[in-house]
């Protein structure tokens, strides 16, 4: 279980082999990676504010609730912060487990919760003046199916 | 007493301050809300809508009616954006 709050991008990659590295137990390895996605090409920037302290704990309150609902060998949450270009990696959880049902649902729940329960808030600079990105309803509609 | 109060996002942007420390008598977080409401037409603004504010009591998601007894850290933001 890891959770890393950073401003550098990381290694998608390199992540997942570390967290599988030495080890046998895993049977499944699922990983999840967003983007910034520029849909009007208009977008300069994306940046992203968070809670320094809160940020991490409610991550880690998220990957122990994963880890007490699904059989899970290893959990990872890796989130950026500050200002980010489209294309760039803004953050990626990984679920390993001996199945890869409870891998899927575990990456999907750490998701759910990660978008509407820790503290991180997205800025759009694009060519016409800045905005703060609204959070969906649909957002707080998917953590009731949990 | 004396608080720590925290905001993030466009309720920082609307305070026009990141951190500040705040003298009170309030009992809970809505009666804080409403006397910074009263004090200034910039806690006015940010907090004309609490529908679209959240709570942190010590760095933990709370709500409203929170009693302040005891609290070192108030924070106050829009709902969160991640991922």
């Amino acid at each position: 279980m890891a959770v890393r709050v950073q401003s550098e991008d990381f290694d998608l990659g390199a992540e997942l082999e570390a967290l599988r590295a030495g080890r046998t137990d895993i049977g499944a390895l699922v990983s999840f990676s967003g983007l910034v996605r520029d849909d009007t090409g208009d977008l300069k920037v994306l940046e992203l504010e968070h809670y320094p302290g809160m940020t991490e704990s409610a991550l880690t309150e998220i990957e122990v609730e994963a880890h007490k609902r699904w059989e899970l060998n290893a959990t990872l949450i890796v989130h950026r912060f500050g200002p980010l270009k489209p294309g760039e990696q803004i953050m990626m959880v990984a679920a390993a487990s001996p199945h890869r049902k409870a891998a899927f649902e575990a990456a999907d729940f750490l998701m759910d919760f990660l978008k509407s329960r820790a503290p991180f808030w997205k800025k759009e600079t694009g060519v016409d003046g800045a905005e703060w990105v609204d959070a969906k309803d649909t957002d707080e509609d998917a953590l009731k199916r949990w | 007493m004396k608080l720590d109060v925290v905001y993030f996002a466009w309720v920082r942007e609307r305070i026009g301050v990141p951190r500040e420390t705040v003298e009170t008598d309030a009992l809970s977080v809505g009666d804080l809300v409403a006397e910074l409401r009263a004090r200034e037409d910039r806690y006015d603004l940010a907090f004309s809508d609490l529908s679209v504010v959240r709570v942190a009591v010590d760095q933990t998601l709370s709500d409203f009616d929170a009693p302040l007894k005891g609290v070192r850290e108030l924070a106050f933001f829009p709902p969160m954006t991640g991922g």
